[in-house]
């Protein structure tokens, strides 16, 4: 199991160290549009061929990974902050705040939030440009993604504040700020970290699906989802296999992430 | 008396949820970006005044309380609005494709679970390495892909599109079915029977999933607001006539009154389906 996990963790170093340092090279643009070649598959130029407008597809992928990779842990972090605003807070103070907490969070873990998600991306202006818009779609997706993590960093907090040790504390007159930095904070920031990089597949694959449908990251900026969308093209998938390079990507990305930060001891 | 009392707290619950959740939808819909401005704000052919029209109209709906009163006191009369994009009736829009959305969801949980359940029972009874592997690495690949990915490869491969919901609802039910038979298993009596010579079956049927009954119904719950979800991605990609195909097209029209009531509808299926569930549970809890 050991190896497995250096494995999957390799597997996610080298496609984000390809999609970090590929798109910085010089000459590998994924907006550049070679008018010569549209539509064409693998050559000595274009490794993946080419896209519909003559974009490259080896440098779309490698930027799209950037995108999907930069802002699918900004928007698990986001997540995990207010899961930990939702959860832990109120699990440590206890009473009345934790019974409105469970509710609001019960609440959240009822509702379709893709439904929700696919409403607020509907009404986004006609112009939002695509940098705006992959910022919106990740910020939203954060947004609305605490509702698990949070019923968890709930359930550690009140445990903890049954432990031994923080009832030791309290009788020794530790403050409830001097109890909750030093002795909780540092049990729950484990779990944290856990949920925070549960979140980030998770998200990559909610991006992808809203991406699919034509409402995640707008062109010209490719993500992984946006790129997903020229399988749609069912004639194109048949004369060229290339067009499932990103799937590939993202499958692996996704496994690797899953076996790698599979913490569920913590969870 | 006691169940009237928890059906009538779940009824309440429920009521509450949906009402806030259709709030919750009006707000966000309220404070995204972009709220108010029309598509037909860009035609060139209209004149000042009629965008001017338009922009007074879409500006009755800026504040969201007036307007989130006003959507539920029309929606309490069975008025749901017309759709701006189709200009029919939402409700009938909803009448005509609720029928093969509840088909299609209905027939991929039926084939997921049964595909489930068989295949955990197969392990547990077989003791098959191999096959324990084979079906982790399954469901484990299938959680890995977007459930829109799945269905354009069915696509792709002439299959029925309503076999990319069961495939995530499969991967989902069958790993988190197999993590909790795996662990009962390992429960000292469940160990004792075993040691006593009880059969595999037996022992499945008549210890194991008596202890599990209540995470089972939970989990039931959960894959049909997992199902529901999925549906979007895959009517709209599969061309299938459903409610997701009516939110995906609304959605890239902007049509507002279509999107709100179909999601405050998806909310009140979900959290009816959850609390169904749960009331179960809690019932045969206590039959026990």
């Amino acid at each position: 199991m050991k190896m497995t996990r250096i494995a999957a963790l390799a597997v996610i170093s080298v496609i984000t160290l390809i999609s970090m340092v590929g798109s910085l090279l010089p000459g590998f643009d994924y907006r550049l549009q070679d008018r010569k070649h549209f539509s064409e598959g693998p050559s000595y130029e274009h490794w993946l061929g080419t896209d519909a407008v003559g974009r490259d597809r080896l440098a779309r992928l490698v930027h799209g990974a950037r995108v999907s990779f930069l802002l699918a842990p900004a928007a698990a972090g986001l997540s995990v902050f207010l899961a930990f605003v939702m959860g832990a807070a109120p699990g440590f103070a206890g009473g009345v705040t934790e019974r409105i907490a469970k509710s609001m969070i019960d609440l959240a873990l009822s509702l379709p939030w893709f439904f929700l998600l696919l409403m607020v991306r509907a009404v986004l202006p006609l112009n939002t440009s695509s940098g705006a818009s992959a910022a919106i779609t990740f910020f939203m997706l954060g947004l609305l993604g605490w509702g698990v993590p949070a019923r968890i960093l709930l359930a550690r907090a009140k445990r903890l504040m049954q432990s031994e040790f923080v009832l030791l504390a309290r009788a020794s007159g530790v403050s409830e700020r001097r109890l909750f930095c030093v002795h909780v904070l540092p049990n729950l920031l484990p779990v944290m970290m856990a949920q925070f990089w549960i979140a980030v597949p998770v998200l990559i694959l909610a991006e992808a699906n809203l991406s699919l449908l034509g409402l995640g990251v707008a062109e010209p900026l490719p993500s992984l989802g946006s790129l997903l969308r020229d399988l749609e093209s069912v004639l194109s998938v048949r004369s060229d296999l290339s067009n499932f390079a990103p799937l590939l990507v993202l499958v692996a990305m996704v496994s690797s992430m899953q076996i790698a930060f599979a913490k569920r001891e913590v969870c | 008396m006691s169940t009237w009392r928890t059906i009538t707290n779940r009824l309440v619950t429920v009521s509450l949820v949906i009402l806030a959740g259709a709030f919750i939808s009006a707000t966000l819909v309220r404070y995204a970006p972009g709220f108010g401005t029309d598509e037909q704000q860009l035609d060139a052919r209209l004149s000042r005044e009629s965008i001017q029209a338009l922009r007074s109209e879409s500006s009755a709906e800026r504040n969201v309380a007036p307007y989130y009163v006003g959507w539920l006191r029309r929606t309490l009369r069975g008025d749901l609005g017309t759709s701006r994009s189709m200009g029919r009736p939402v409700s009938q829009l909803l009448i005509e494709r609720a029928g093969t959305t509840l088909r299609v969801v209905a027939k991929s949980l039926t084939i997921a679970w049964i595909a489930a359940v068989s295949l955990v029972v197969a392990t547990w009874t077989v003791h098959s390495a191999p096959l324990e592997k084979t079906c982790t690495i399954a469901s484990g690949l299938l959680l890995c892909l977007p459930v829109g990915a799945v269905a354009l490869l069915l696509i792709l491969l002439n299959g029925p599109g309503y076999l990319a919901l069961v495939a995530i609802v499969f991967s989902k039910v069958h790993r988190y079915l197999s993590d909790l038979v795996g662990a009962t298993g390992g429960m000292s009596h469940i160990v004792a029977a075993r040691a006593k010579g009880i059969s595999e079956l037996r022992l499945l049927f008549w210890h194991v999933i008596p202890a599990i009954r209540r995470e089972v119904l939970a989990l039931a719950g959960v894959s049909i607001a997992l199902a529901v979800n999925a549906a979007i991605p895959v009517e709209a990609l599969c061309g299938i006539p459903g409610i997701g195909q009516l939110a995906w097209h609304s959605a890239l029209a902007r049509d507002l009154p279509v999107l709100l009531n179909v999601s405050w509808l998806v909310i009140a299926f979900t959290v009816l389906a959850n609390s169904g569930a749960d009331l179960l549970a809690d019932e045969r809890g206590r039959t026990a």
